[in-house]
Order: C-alpha cells, then structure tokens, then sequence
C-alpha cells in the first residue's frame, strides 16, 4: 500500500481538483459526484438548481463535466473543448466570508494573490432556460477569466430565499494558468506525466465529429420530441425531479441540432422557447411539491 | 463645526455605476441633512470598487432650537375644542398662554422644540440613506435574504463607518453596525484599519495601500499608462472610458506595459484594438508612424513582489489567446468571398413581415442604383460612363454590404460590422469606392458622426436608411413614444443628413415611392414625409432653426426638396429676425383677421390655422396658384384708388414676379426682399386707407386687396404658421 501523497496542484491536474476538494469538505461542503447526464453547465446539476430553491441550508461542491458542441475544435485549438469540466460550489444562505473562502481556495491551488492580479469584474448570470438570474463577478487572474461568481436572486421564477452564493471554477483554465501551459493537451493530468491530451485528445475529435458531421439529425429531432413528451408525462405525474432530467435531455439534444446546423434561425428561438418551457414547468414544479415540506420546517418562510 | 465621514464598504462595485452611485450618496445626503435643517460646508464624495465614502465639512453639533407657536380658541371657548387644541400641540392646559388679539383673549401654544444632536440626525438619516439608494441593480445575501425584506445593495454591504470628528455615529442598517473599522487593499493589507477621525480618513487608506480618491487614481492611471508607454518608445492611444473603468476596477492602480507577438498585426487594428479595449481592458499603444504596435497596457491593483512580471506574461496570454481567435476568423472569413458569404442571409429574417437579409439587400442594391441613374446621387465626373459606373458600384457594394453579418468576426464582434466588410472586400480586390461604401454605409450612426461624402457610399447609406424607414412603416411598426425598437428616428435622421450634407437634389415622395417594398400596403406616403419633417424640425432645432418658420415653409413647399426647403427656412427665419420681418408678420396679421372677420372667402381660407394638422396635407392645388394669378392681373379699378391703395398695388405689381423669380431660381433672400418691398405699403395702406368703405365697391376691392397682399406672402412662406 502506498502513503497517500501531498496534493501537488501546481503539477497535476487531478491534484488540483482533490486539493479543491479537500478545502471545500473542510470548509463544511458535501462532496457530490457529478450529475450522470449530458449537461452545457455545472449549473444545471440538480445540487445546484433545484437546491437553490427552498430554505434549507445546502453547502456543496461537486465536478460536472461539461458538453458544448458547438464548443468543438477536432482537438486542434489549444483552448476550445465540446467537452470539460466545471468546479462547483453551491453555499446557500451565501455565508459573509464567501469572497474570502474563495480567494483562500486559490491559495490551496497555489495561486499567489501579492503576484498574481486578481479581480472581481461585474458579471450578472442569467438563465432565461432555467428562469433564473443572479448578480456577481467574473473573477479574473491576471486578466483571464478562471471563475464565475454569482449570488442567486431567482430560480425556476421564483425568488431565492434565502441566497446562495455559486462559485464555478473553469477547471482546465485554472490548471494551464497554474502549470503554465499554452496548450490545454499538455496539461499533466496525474503528476506522473500522463497528458490530458492522453486522457481526452481522441474523445475530442471524435466527439467534435460526431458532433458535427455524424449525429443522426432524424433521431436527434425525435429524441428531442420524446424528451418533451416524457418531461410532460413527469410533470403530470407529479415527479418534478424526473421532468428535470428530461428538460436537461432537451436542452442538450438542441444543443446537438445546433452544432449539426439544422435548426433554421427562425426554429431556434422556438426550440429555445420549448426548452425553457420545459425547465421552468420542472423548477415550478418541485418548489411548488417541496413548498409544503419546507414550510413546515421554516414557518416564516414561504414560496 | 464638525466634519462628518461616512464609508458604504461592499464587496466589489460594478465600475459602471460608481459615478451615479458618487452622485446618490451626495444628492440623499444634502436631501436629509436639509429636511433636518442642517446645512453642511462642503461635501467631497469618493468611490473604489470596495467602498463608497461622503465627507462633509463644518456640520454644526446641534440643530438649533425652534421654538413654534400655534393660535387657539378664544377664551371661554367650550372644552372640547380647547382640549382638542391642547392634544393636536401636544401641550397640557396648564401650559396654555392668553393673549390678546384684536381686544380678545386668544389661547396659544407655545411648543419649543429643542436642538437636536447632529449625531443624532445622522444616526437616523445613515440608514434612511442606505435604504433609499437607488442602484441600477440591487441584490440581497446571506442569511437574511430568508426573507425578501432584507435589506437590498449592489452587492453584500460588509461595513459602515460612521464618524462625526473622532466619534463614532451610532447606528445600524441591515444587520451591519457602524463603527471606525474597516479595510484595507484586499491584498496588500490584513485584518481591521482603525480611522482615528475624519481628518485621517484618506492618509489611514493611503498606508493601507488604497487610494480612496477615484480622480487621484484616475490621474495615476492617466500619466502612468502613457509613461510606460513613453518608455517603452510608443504613444499610449488615449482612451477616457477605459481610464475611469480601470480606476474603478482597483484601489492600487499599477499600469504594466506588455507586448504580444507582432505577427498578430496582421489582423485590422481596429479587430485588435475591440479586442483589447472591451474583453480585458487595456490600453493599446502606437508606434512612431502612428501605426498600431504589439503592446497593451493593462492596470494591475496590486504593486506586485515580483515588479509585475507574472501579471504581465499571464494577460500577454490572455490576450495571445484572444487574438488568435481573431487572427482565425480573419482568416477563415477571406476564405469565402463576400458574395459567397452573401448567400447566407437568406437564412437571417429581417423582419418577419420583411424577409431575409437577403431580400433586403436585394432591394437596397436596385434602390441605390436608381439613386445613381436617377442622377440623384451624382457621380464625381458628369460623363454618362461615370454615372453607368457609380450605379453599378453602387448596386454591388449594396449587394455585399451585409455579407459580414455572417462572418466569424462579425459574430464575435458586432460592433465591427461594416469596417469588417470594408476589409474584406479591399481585401479581395474589390474596387476601393465599393469597399469603403461597403464599410461606411451604416454612416452617420449618432448624432456626431460623419456623414459619407462618397457618392457609391451616400447611393448606398441612403438606400438601406430608406429600405428600412419604409419598410417598417409599410406594415405599421412606426416608433410610438419613446419605443422605437427599430431605430426609425436614427434612420430618419440619417436619411435627412445625407441628403443635406451632400445636397441631394430630390422629392422626399420620390425617394419614399420607390422605397416602398412591393406588396405591402402603399399609403404610407404621407405618414413617412410627415415623420421625416418632424425628425428635420428635430435636427434643425440644433441650428436653431425654429419648427414654426418649418411650419410655414412646408406648406407652400410641396416638392418634399429637403434641401431647398431648408434654405428657404434660413432665409425665413433671417428675414423674421429684421425690423421688415416683423412688421411685415404683423401687416399680415392685421389683414388675415380683416379678411376673417370680414368672411372673405377664397381659397387661401383653406390653409389651416390651428398648428394641428398635419403639415403636409396642404398638397399643391392649381386651383389656388389659379386664383392667385387671375388676382394678380386684375389691375384695373372702378374708381380712383387713394395714394396708398395704389402704392401697395404698384409695390404688388413689383413685388410679386420678383418673388417668384427668385423663388423658382431658389434665391430666398431675394424672395424676402421682395416680401420687405411690401412692407412700407402696407403700413401706409392701414394708416390711411379705410377699408370698410360704405361704398360696397370700394370695400370689396380693398378686402380684395389685402387678400392679394396676403396670398403674395404666402407664396413666399405661409405667415399664419409663424408664432410671436
């Protein structure tokens, strides 16, 4: 058996992500896995949005890997990936040392704030898909965006009461930015010397084909018709987190029709308008199923 | 006298709203100390991104005392009423005074309201100030924000000083006390700051690495910017904005010159510059030829251990990055040429009701070659072959002066549309007129903007302006109030300053018919040029064109010629400005209500007084010149008029082939000399001549003489619009 070994986040990429990990479990965060779906953001795991409604306190930090088609470069540019991952942090009530707890988890990164210039630069979060919003700051380290700073106002239409406070942390930047490379395939993943290149340079382009040339459009169009069915059948049957799931479903088969480039400019703003309708019937839905729960727990509190 | 400092400490303010926030902080601040009736010496106001701090100088410590009387009932007045009294003053009975008024014993109240602390005041007005603050966005936070009524700020408030000298001001707003600690640079300084006093505010930030005075930093920025630049061998590009953003993104502002790889010069300056200036925030640097260098400017907030090394490769990265994003699309978009990229605008809508983009080039291509053949736009040389030509450049450029929306750069970079078509099409060999028509065509954009002097970029700009005027009115999307979604009255006035800048010689109805998309309802005519005038009345307000002597100029100029209609406007309005003009209004004046009194009926009644009707509606009636001619002519008397009746036919007689001599050659202020002509007469016409003659003859001859007088006016310009 071997000694389990210091984090070394300024040489491996997995190192980064466990020192995170550890600073977050020990600053009172469950550790979540990732959400086993196919989602655009961190945001849309449920730990995130359906959590953020409600009173109920709720501190988590989990990975989410990322897809964004249209985000594709065959593996051929240096910064640009269909498929990456996000650090996120979900603190709600929004605790009053939030900006502190997150400067000091760049110091476990080993990220030097009296060399390094960091600044929080206005960036208000919006999600019309999720109908939801939120004010903050892009934190930018030496002029780089690394993390998206926002504190919930709203979701799913409703108000967030209490706040919570989400952080989300571009993995892959952060780690070039911290090992000091050009090119996000000659990341050292483990510290040992297997590249990201290794891990991800073939998924990325054949991901990036499929993506783009492959995907059957006929079944992506029927899926995306199943999804929205099987979202309305869970929300007549009142199992709001299954709707959910389907919503996300939708949202990221017509994120496949987009990259395919079959959805006319004029379709968009429909499909667009569907998903939308899908994810906030689902967010209404469950704050609407949990309202009596919650209430009973927090009777000031109401939807 | 005391000063008073108060500091709103947040978390990171937008740098945006720092400037109206400054303003607020000063406006709430006077607004609560004055309903106190407390007047403040001077007021400083500053802002980092961290806090927001007032200091007010020589506050007095107290309010002075006030001491109110109120007027009761008389004596032997019934209880109630007295006792009534005694409770709405607040007083006992006992306290009641009597005197005497008007031989009456009369109750007062005496009510003495003693000075208030000020710090007291200012305890009360510190939250009343927070509550009240209007952000342009507000959030709430943390654990309070269990309930929607927690308190609402920019972003969580973390602190509040609040000291009257060295005292601190006593108060609480949002679960936040005030007191004398705050913060320091979040970086180059640790835990609590102590301010002793108001006096050592900005020195206790100063040591704790914040410049609490955003013009100070501002200034720093300013000249440190354009030293690094100086000593790197280059000239900083000035640039205001980003000066006052950067001082409100930092409290320890260190500008670091950096260079990035000079291949990437190969991209537009102006696609680097946008690049630079609007994702990270830097200055960009030019050489000693005035060209573009490889070198940015970016604004640390922190001095840093290593003298700003570190910083300056990681945003040389950033930036590397981002340019070569635009060194990609810059090159991926020549791969195509614009009239290929072209053929993806049938698959952006326009407009419902209006189609593609497609389909709007296609109109705006066939408009500005009619512009071009109708010899409206002119060519630079009057050769049949130079006017074949400018329509066929202008028909091309048209054709390709959207193909960039569909370009990676475009999509990146809206504001680039147009510069980014010039480039590509100069950049395939297009002809350099249809290039720049190409890249200028959005011209004038605001108010300050050039306006295109080229003729395929005027044939061109006006074409679009006009395609999309008309079109949006054709199917009823007008602007109403202060919606204007599809930017019409920018349109319009685009529209009216092509056409005078470049003295485009044409009807408005010519120009607004031709523009019309086919198939759509076509009787929007006249709602278009109305809407034009109005947008002319607008625009020639800043030239202090008044929209009355407008007024009296569209309705006897029918053409819809913009530009002779604005000469004859000038030459109005500098005729009104004389001691001739004036009289002369008032002479018209006097002999319009004879002849409306009088019932006398001819056509010229027609001509609507009220300013309420649409100016345009006046269209040219022959029958009106008709009758004005065949008055004209009538010279002959039945009997012998008096000396001034006959004075101011003769001054008639001249006056009226002068004027319209000069009208038709578009010499207006021969046309007013003609008007001033008749000034003289016809004062002497009302000194000395009786028009309500008991000879029925007489009367009506002179009734008919005045309204002769009348329509020569108005031939020039129609006087009853002229207010004053």
């Amino acid at each position: 058996m071997t000694a389990v070994a210091q984090r070394d986040p300024k040489n491996s990429f997995q190192d980064m992500i466990l020192a995170l990990h550890d600073f977050w479990s020990a600053n009172g965060c469950l550790i979540l896995q990732p959400y086993d779906m196919r989602m655009g953001a961190g945001t849309f795991h449920t730990a995130t949005t359906l959590r953020a409604l409600g009173p109920e306190p709720w501190n988590a930090a989990f990975v989410q890997p990322c897809r964004r088609p249209t985000d594709g470069r065959y593996g051929e540019n240096p910064n640009r990936l269909q498929h990456y991952y996000q650090y996120q942090v979900i603190l709600k009530p929004s605790p009053e040392n939030i900006q502190q707890l997150y400067l000091d988890s760049l110091g476990v990164i080993g990220i030097d704030a009296l060399k390094h210039d960091i600044r929080f630069v206005e960036d208000d979060w919006e999600s019309p898909t999720l109908g939801a919003w939120g004010l903050g700051w892009e934190v930018w380290c030496d002029g780089m965006e690394v993390t998206q700073f926002t504190y919930f106002q709203q979701m799913g239409g409703f108000d967030c009461k209490p706040v919570a406070g989400e952080l989300t942390y571009g993995l892959e930047r952060l780690a070039m930015y911290i090992q000091g490379v050009d090119n996000v395939y000659d990341l050292n993943f483990d510290g040992r010397g297997v590249s990201y290149g290794d891990v991800f340079l073939e998924n990325e382009k054949q991901m990036s084909k499929w993506n783009f040339e492959v995907a059957d459009t006929d079944a992506l169009f029927d899926l995306f018709n199943k999804a929205e069915a099987e979202c309305r059948n869970c929300l007549n049957n009142n199992v709001p987190i299954a709707a959910y799931e389907q919503a996300i479903e939708a949202s990221h088969v017509f994120n496949l029709l987009q990259a395919r480039g079959v959805i006319s400019v004029q379709e968009r703003a429909s499909y667009m308008g569907r998903v939308r309708d899908l994810a906030r019937s689902s967010c209404e839905k469950y704050a609407e199923h949990m309202a009596p729960k919650w209430q009973a727990k927090f009777p000031e509190w109401s939807l | 006298m005391s000063d008073f400092l108060l500091e709103l400490r947040s978390e990171e303010i937008p740098a945006r709203m720092q400037a109206g926030a400054r303003a607020d902080l000063e406006r709430l601040f006077r607004a609560e100390m004055a309903a106190a009736g407390v007047s403040p010496g001077a007021i400083r106001v500053w802002s980092t991104p961290r806090r927001l701090a007032l200091i007010a100088c020589d506050l007095p410590l107290a309010t002075e005392a006030v001491s109110e009387e109120a007027k009761g009932p008389p004596e032997g007045a019934p209880d109630q009423a007295i006792d009534g009294f005694c409770r709405k003053n607040g007083v006992t009975r006992d306290q009641l005074e009597l005197r005497d008024v008007k031989g009456r014993n009369t109750y007062f109240a005496v009510i003495e309201k003693p000075g208030r602390a000020v710090a007291d005041v200012l305890a009360e007005a510190i939250p009343a100030i927070v509550r009240a603050f209007p952000w342009p966005k507000s959030m709430r936070w943390g654990a309070a924000s269990l309930s929607t009524e927690s308190l609402r700020w920019v972003r969580p408030l973390s602190g509040v000083v609040a000291l009257l000298d060295s005292d601190v001001v006593e108060c609480e707003v949002g679960g936040v006390a005030s007191g004398r600690l705050t913060r320091g640079h979040r970086f180059h300084s640790s835990g609590d700051i102590v301010i002793a006093g108001v006096a050592d505010y900005a020195a206790t930030l100063r040591e704790a690495h914040v410049i609490v005075d955003h013009e100070e930093r501002q200034n720093l920025i300013r000249e440190q910017a354009a030293k690094v630049a100086s000593d790197a061998g280059l000239t900083l590009v000035a640039d205001e904005g980003l000066v006052i953003e950067n001082a409100g993104l930092t409290e320890w502002p260190q500008p670091l010159l950096g260079r990035f790889d000079e291949a990437f010069l190969d991209v537009p300056p102006e696609v680097i510059q946008l690049s630079a200036r609007t994702n990270q925030k830097y200055f960009v640097c030019e050489d000693s030829a005035g060209k573009l260098a490889n070198a940015f400017v970016c604004t640390a907030n922190i001095a840093s251990s290593d003298g700003g090394a570190a910083i300056v490769d990681g945003n040389r990265k950033v930036l590397a990055a981002r340019l070569s994003d635009a060194r990609f699309f810059w090159e991926q978009d020549r791969k195509t040429s614009l009239e290929d990229h072209a053929k993806k605008l049938e698959r952006i809508t326009f407009h419902e009701k209006l189609g593609t983009v497609a389909d709007k080039v296609e109109r705006v291509a066939k408009l500005a070659r009619w512009l071009a053949t109708e010899g409206i736009v002119k060519a630079e040389e009057s050769t049949p072959q130079a006017k074949v030509q400018l329509g066929n450049w202008a028909f091309d450029a048209a054709m390709q002066c959207k193909a960039d929306l569909v370009t990676e750069m475009v999509g990146e970079f809206p504001e680039l549309q147009g510069l980014m078509g010039g480039y590509y099409a100069r950049a395939e060999g297009l002809p350099d007129a249809v290039a720049d028509a190409i890249r200028d065509h959005y011209k004038p954009v605001g108010q300050g903007d050039d306006v295109p002097t080229a003729p395929v970029t005027v044939a061109v700009s006006l074409a679009d302006k006009l395609d999309t005027l008309v079109g949006f009115f054709q199917i009823d999307e007008k602007p109403t109030g202060s919606k204007d979604p599809f930017a019409l009255r920018r349109a319009a006035l685009g529209i009216l300053r092509l056409i005078l800048d470049n003295r485009l010689r044409v009807s408005m109805f010519d120009l607004i018919a031709n523009a019309a998309h086919s198939g759509k309802s076509d009787d929007k005519g006249q709602d278009i040029a109305s809407f034009l005038i109005e947008r002319l009345k607008v625009q020639q307000r800043d030239a202090n064109i008044r929209h009355d002597m407008i007024d009296a100029v569209i309705t006897v100029e029918q053409r819809g010629d913009t530009v002779r209609m604005v000469n004859r406007t000038a030459a109005l309005q500098s005729f009104m400005e004389t001691e001739d003009g004036t009289n002369l209004l008032a002479g018209y004046k006097r002999a319009a209500n004879i002849l409306r009194k009088e019932g006398w009926e001819d056509t010229a009644e027609r001509v609507a007084r009220t300013g309420d009707e649409d100016p345009m509606e006046n269209v040219d009636d022959p029958q009106m010149r008709a009758i004005y001619a065949q008055r004209g002519a009538s010279g002959g008397l039945s009997y012998t008029p008096e000396a001034a009746e006959k004075a101011l036919i003769d001054a008639l007689d001249a006056a009226e082939p002068q004027a319209a001599t000069a009208i038709e050659a578009e010499d207006f202020a021969a046309a007013m000399a003609a008007l001033a002509s008749l000034r003289a007469p016809i004062d002497r016409f009302f000194e000395e001549v009786t028009v309500n003659a008991d000879e029925e003859i007489k009367r009506t001859t002179r009734l008919g003489l005045l309204a002769r007088f009348r329509a020569a006016v108005h031939n020039v310009a129609d006087f009853s619009r002229i207010e004053g």
